[in-house]
């Protein structure tokens, strides 16, 4: 099972290092890695989505939390929050039948041209990782050349604070 | 009060009352070596291999319960501490190591003598600091001792740039540490120690597990008071060994890989498993599917992730099990099952060590010879192998900190530099290594270190001429094909230590190994006695990889 973790750190050097060699030394899988500054300063908010089941996650939980610079770990359920990722997605455009085609679906579903070049657009996309994942099914048939995708972030639903 | 960066490690180590600090000088931590020649606060003992440094500082918390404190130098000086980190880290000891590193500018360059030590540390120490800013030095020392000593305890490394320990500013010590995501649970919940007070009251046939924790929290006394209120029989893991005196009726002695076959079957009949400052490891648990069929379990640990990591527990209570337990003695009810303490007693009788007793100098005839003449009173440090395990079963352990032992990392090489820690701590204690002819060599160059500091430690070499425990191993589970495991060409120890200015006496028989030892014992110097035993003896009781604790090999099953 998937699960969403939101973990509040201190900003600290290697801070993220920590959190992801502790994964990889306990044999806990990362499906995707976010970090940025939080509500907070001096605190980073990482979210990382990993898989397992019930004891999985509260091992890492419990694990995550031992590390000195963790302030606070938080499963953060599909139901009860909101999650984005952000797609950066690079099209090549052989002929303007294409490029106006590629632009109406790209209409359709709410994405952004970021940039136009004679031979590609750079398109930018956001949503839950199932939206981004079918979008780029339909891209995939002009010749996708690049993809870039920042990962899962989420907030919970409501007025909760992870951190009070 | 402007200080240099070293000048202010000095004075933080003085307001946090270290006595001595193991370690080895070398470039980048020359200027703190001056500081300290200059200030003179502390001893400094100069071992003569790092590892030697980290070990003596583990063995030195052990025996003193005090925090170990080491330096090394950067690049290998630091690397050299690693397997000590990595020893205490397993163990949950407190140490505190300092490094020195290749000025800052350098960083990352790979400069002379450079290594991420912070990096490589990482997964080992229960927190790392590179200081870049003096500004922040004598904060981050506070907390790496708060830290290495509070909660669960654990190794904490500071890695200081040159430079840094150069520069100046302005000193001042904080009095009190607090972080925002480092807050230990010490009381534990009191619903839960009142559940399971009652699952005490109600079980039949409890048993108490004890760990390393009960001796790390200074919980003996607690336990004892515990044991005498519920009369519950007490199984100890290889680092709980003195946390429950084991001449007491109600003690098992160890349980697990090699635990005595009475701790093995009758923790395996239990209803109830009172798990004190413990982990569950694979050497206690055996096939851990098959652990205790019967059974249902309270854990007690500080350590919120060890509680379900291995097994499912019924009654978790994250605390510090010297609160728990003395809050427990004053909730529970006296208690006395009867027919499980009738049955415990058969166990114990039918089930008691056994080897061959002739007129040959057998190795558990060495431990329990010793254990005679010291009345249980010296602190038994030791390597890691069969010889480790001998000492575990065969010496009656009374007291917290008179067994010190490589017990979750397993490394050779610990026992004379941790007994150089122990005795540093404890001048006033014997303290006695037991160590191999194998490990005893990954650390014999701390044999000066030793003589040299006037340390009355007397060494029991166990020499079978082979690696005895894989050597066992291969005997039991690889058709005996001895790959790589004969010591053929080792030296005469007792002629080796001579060199290096101690005493030796190479034994050979019983008679001599009873005279021996009572010089030893009466020495005011270093004294070694190199046992020669039979190369093939085994380590009885022995659970296979892969077994239920109660199936073991070398017992009379009936």
């Amino acid at each position: 099972m998937k699960h969403t973790i939101a973990i509040l750190v201190k900003d600290t050097p290697g801070v993220l290092a920590r959190v992801s060699s502790l994964f990889n030394r306990r044999m806990f899988n990362i499906e995707s890695i976010a970090a940025g500054h939080s509500e907070k300063k001096g605190i980073t908010r990482i979210t990382i989505v990993t898989q397992g089941d019930e004891n999985i996650l509260e091992q890492i939980t419990k694990q995550l939390n031992k590390l000195i610079d963790v302030i606070r770990v938080r499963d953060l359920p599909k139901e009860t929050s909101v999650e984005r990722e952000l797609a950066l997605i690079k099209v090549s455009t052989k002929s303007i039948n294409q490029r106006t085609e590629i632009m109406q679906l790209i209409e359709a579903f709410r994405g952004h041209i970021v940039d136009i070049d004679k031979q590609a657009l750079t398109i930018e996309i956001t949503g839950t990782e199932e939206k981004i994942n079918a979008k780029l099914k339909l891209l995939e048939s002009f010749g996708i050349l690049e993809i870039s995708r920042t990962g899962k972030i989420a907030l919970s639903r409501g007025d909760t604070k992870i951190l009070k | 009060m402007r200080l240099s960066g070293t000048e202010i490690v000095v004075e933080c180590l003085k307001k946090e009352k270290v006595e001595v600090v193991f370690g080895i000088p070398g470039g980048a931590i020359m200027p703190l070596y001056d500081t300290i020649y200059k200030k003179q606060y502390f001893r400094h003992i100069l071992t003569k291999h790092e590892q030697g440094a980290a070990h003596a500082a583990d063995g030195y918390a052990r025996a003193t319960g005090k925090v170990g404190v080491c330096f090394a130098t950067s690049g290998p000086g630091a690397t050299n501490l690693v397997t000590g980190l990595a020893n205490a880290y397993l163990d949950s000891i407190p140490v505190v190591a300092f490094t020195g590193q290749v000025i800052s500018p350098l960083i990352g360059t790979d400069a002379f003598q450079e290594v991420d030590i912070t990096g490589i540390t990482l997964p080992i120490t229960k927190n790392n600091y590179l200081v870049m800013d003096v500004k922040n030095l004598a904060s981050t020392i506070k907390e790496a001792f708060y830290l290495a000593r509070t909660g669960r305890p654990g190794p904490v490394l500071i890695d200081l740039p040159k430079d840094v320990q150069n520069a100046k500013t302005e000193f001042h010590y904080p009095e009190k540490s607090r972080y925002s995501g480092y807050n230990p649970t010490i009381k534990g919940n009191l619903n839960q120690i009142k559940k399971a007070a009652k699952a005490i009251q109600e079980s039949k046939k409890p048993v108490i597990y004890a760990g390393g924790g009960i001796i790390a929290s200074n919980a003996a006394k607690e336990l004892k008071n515990f044991v005498d209120k519920t009369n519950i029989p007490v199984t100890t893991t290889l680092t709980g060994l003195g946390s429950f005196p084991e001449n007491n009726p109600l003690s098992l002695g160890m349980l697990g890989m090699h635990g005595l076959a009475s701790a093995n079957i009758a923790i395996n009949e239990s209803d109830l498993i009172v798990a004190l400052g413990t982990r569950f490891d694979d050497r206690v648990t055996g096939n851990i599917k098959r652990f205790c069929p019967k059974a249902k379990y309270i854990h007690v640990d500080i350590d919120p992730a060890e509680i379900s990591k291995n097994i499912k527990i019924n009654i978790p209570i994250v605390g510090d099990v010297k609160y728990v337990l003395s809050k427990m003695n004053e909730l529970i009810e006296p208690k006395k099952e009867i027919e499980w303490l009738t049955e415990i007693a058969e166990i114990k009788q039918k089930n008691q060590l056994e080897y061959k007793r002739d007129n040959i100098l057998r190795p558990q005839y060495i431990i329990e010879k010793l254990n005679e003449i010291t009345g249980g009173e010296a602190i038994i440090v030791t390597d890691v192998g069969q010889h480790q395990m001998w000492a575990a079963q065969y010496y009656q352990y009374l007291h917290p900190r008179s067994f010190i032992t490589s017990g979750g990392l397993g490394t050779m090489g610990f026992g004379l530099p941790a007994a150089i820690g122990a005795q540093i701590g404890c001048p006033k204690k014997k303290v006695i290594c037991i160590s191999g002819d194998g490990g005893f060599q990954m650390n014999s160059q701390e044999l000066v270190t030793a003589v040299n500091n006037n340390l009355p430690i007397v060494t029991i070499i166990m020499n079978n001429g082979y690696l005895g425990m894989v050597r066992q191993w291969q005997e039991l589970f690889f058709q005996k094909r001895y790959s790589s495991t004969n010591l053929e060409g080792s030296p005469d120890f007792s002629k080796l230590v001579e060199v290096y200015g101690g005493k030796g006496i190479r034994v050979t028989s019983k008679d001599a190994f009873d005279s021996a030892l009572k010089i030893a014992l009466s020495s005011k110097q270093f004294m070694l006695l190199d046992c020669l035993i039979p190369p093939e003896e085994n380590v009885f009781p022995m659970v296979s990889p892969g077994e239920a604790i109660n199936k073991m090999l070398g017992v009379n099953q009936s």
